[in-house]
């Protein structure tokens, strides 16, 4: 262990050295401990955030500038602005409302659909499971375009009774969410395995019961992360949204940033994306607090890492 | 325990679902760009009996991607864009996956949370934070301006390949990275022990033991950035909007929104897909293959 983690170390030497020793340390081997790479993972944490943070930062200019700093005015372009605030714009509100309500749709579809998929999936067998199985895949690899020029054509040509607007867009929110469910819902699925369902139909429990008291509550973690997931990726999509969209008036709040961000962009529309920032970041505020204190006494599987990696990533090589 | 009907009956909703918005939706891709063209309204109708086919449009769009046609150029240049992008991605984002798996010890929480972050801020807005960084009176030109770098910035936003190739890493690093980073995990470190207690040399060790073990995740972190970087049309459409630097999925979106001729877009649609399978077929046997080794 030591080899690996402490390679600049002399060996039997374990008190902690001065700072005389760590500077001669650092100039005959500058690269012994692995200052490169730190210098670029906080390189790549500071360009991959500071660019949002400066965006965020500009929806509370006092003036009409996306990129000079005019002052700071914190409710101006939210609400403040009679004319072109989120709050005033008429297209700029209906974009909001429009991304909640496609995104409470979806998962209020999505996850239970998902989540019964991913049960049956996993406990069914035989050569129909295994093509429905190798169906649940496609969507995860299938690139947004893709679907989005399918699901267009289908509503023109086949699907005729339904019209490209709201409710063609939470079909494709949900069939393009669906997947995602599944492979949450399955792995928790796993991790449970078999025992405390048998364990309750020894003690007497109908099927029903083993079902709904035992395996649903051990599913509730997942189901939760699901929930976050799906809102997570119906208020990020643009392609089937855009897709699918009846113009102005279905138009979201990727689409509306999409779309004013060519021509001369106010500070509004920056406040417009900040608001979705925060929902997003409270969700994960309030996910974090609810699986901490569900998750108390349950001794941990995986470790917490690898549990943080694949809730948050949603998948996982 | 429980009745043999029942795990199917769970699964058929999801199923019928996928089936009907799945399946059948991209069978509407293939009726359309197997379709004919109604000579007066210059629409699409599309066959949906392969007995009716017709192999017109298709057999045009083709010949399109011959050398010195009409997609020719805009194929290498999406093909180029994506290698580009993706090497980039790549050298910057492994060392970044390495090092928070490796060597960070008090900081990889906070690391991994803020490698996260840009997963929850919609990609939307990333861009849009991109471009005002690099608008004509941004700070990336204040910038260059004030440290006499350059008098007369370039113009970013205008036709610019670089701004297209970064903003395609800068949208698409964050999906490299997770999945870099878990597999990087999950490789055993009592056989790096064993490489330097066997005298390799920390490098030799990483050449000979981490990075073929970790050749998994890069395989399988590239394709999945890969796939949806092929399908882009946003990215080049934001931060450079011109034709110069327009992409596959651009000339798709241009066919249905620009001049609708739905059967050419859909027959592009269909040999993208087609071009596209062989990594889809890939990342899926991988995803497979995980589950199996879940399940077991």
């Amino acid at each position: 262990m030591s080899a690996i983690t402490e390679r600049g170390a002399v060996p039997g030497h374990f008190a902690e050295p001065t700072l005389g020793t760590k500077l001669r340390r650092l100039i005959a081997n500058p690269w012994g401990h692995p200052r490169g790479l730190v210098i670029i993972t906080w390189l790549y944490v500071v360009i991959s955030i500071v660019p949002v943070v400066v965006a965020i930062q500009f929806s509370f200019n006092a003036g009409r500038s996306v990129t000079a700093w005019q002052g700071f005015d914190l409710t101006k372009w939210y609400f403040g602005d009679p004319a072109y605030s989120v709050w005033a714009d008429p297209r700029l509100q209906h974009a909001f409302w429009q991304s909640m309500k496609l995104a409470g749709l979806d998962m209020v579809i999505a996850t239970p659909l998902g989540v019964m998929l991913a049960i049956g999936l996993a406990r069914w067998r035989g050569a129909l499971a295994n093509a429905s199985n190798f169906i649940m895949l496609f969507p995860l690899v299938t690139p947004e375009l893709m679907m989005g020029v399918s699901l267009f054509l289908v509503f023109l040509y086949i699907f005729k009774f339904i019209q490209p607007g709201t409710t063609a867009q939470v079909l494709g929110h949900v069939t393009f969410s669906l997947s995602y469910v599944v492979v949450i819902v399955r792995g928790r699925l796993f991790s449970i395995g078999k025992s405390y369902e048998e364990a309750a139909a020894d003690l007497g429990a109908t099927p029903w019961e083993s079902l709904r008291l035992v395996l649903l509550p051990l599913l509730l973690p997942a189901v939760f992360s699901s929930l976050m997931m799906v809102f997570a990726i119906s208020i990020d999509d643009f392609v089937i949204s855009q897709w699918l969209s009846c113009g102005s008036a279905c138009d979201t709040v990727p689409i509306r940033v999409y779309s004013s961000t060519r021509g001369a962009p106010l500070p509004s529309v920056n406040a417009l994306a900040a608001l979705m920032v925060y929902m997003t970041l409270s969700a994960i505020g309030i996910a974090w607090l609810v699986m901490r204190f569900s998750n108390r006494g349950e001794r941990k599987a995986e470790g917490a890492r690898g549990g943080m990696v694949q809730t948050m990533g949603g998948f996982d090589m | 325990m429980y009745p043999r009907w029942l795990w199917p009956a769970f699964a058929v909703p999801g199923v019928l679902w996928l089936i009907l918005l799945f399946l059948v939706p991209f069978y509407a891709v293939i009726g359309v760009a197997f379709g004919g063209v109604d000579p007066i309204f210059m629409n699409a109708v599309p066959n949906w009996s392969p007995t009716d086919w017709q192999f017109d449009s298709i057999v045009t769009t083709l010949k399109g991607f011959l050398p010195g046609n009409q997609y020719w150029s805009v194929m290498i240049r999406t093909t180029v864009y994506v290698a580009i992008a993706l090497a980039g991605s790549l050298l910057l984002g492994y060392p970044v996956a390495y090092y928070i798996s490796r060597h960070a010890k008090k900081t990889k929480g906070i690391l991994l949370a803020l490698v996260v972050l840009p997963f929850w801020v919609s990609y939307m807005m990333r861009m849009l934070a991109w471009v005002n960084l690099f608008s004509p009176n941004g700070f990336i030109n204040k910038f260059l301006v004030w440290s006499h770098i350059m008098t007369t910035p370039p113009d970013w936003l205008n036709g610019n390949p670089g701004s297209v190739v970064l903003g395609l890493i800068y949208g698409y690093i964050p999906y490299l990275i997770l999945p870099l980073l878990a597999a990087l995990d999950r490789i055993d470190r009592s056989v790096l022990e064993a490489a330097r207690d066997l005298g390799a040399s920390p490098a030799s060790a990483f050449y000979h033991v981490t990075l073929p073990l970790s050749k998994p995740g890069i395989l399988g972190a590239s394709v999945i950035i890969a796939l949806p970087m092929f399908g882009d049309y946003y990215t080049p459409n934001i931060v450079s909007g011109s034709p110069k630097t327009s992409m596959l999925g651009n000339q798709i979106d241009i066919f249905f929104h620009g001049g609708p001729q739905p059967s050419v877009g859909a027959a592009l649609t269909l040999i993208l897909s087609m071009f596209l399978a062989v990594l889809m077929a890939y990342y899926m046997v991988t995803i497979a293959k995980a589950q199996k080794e879940l399940q077991a």
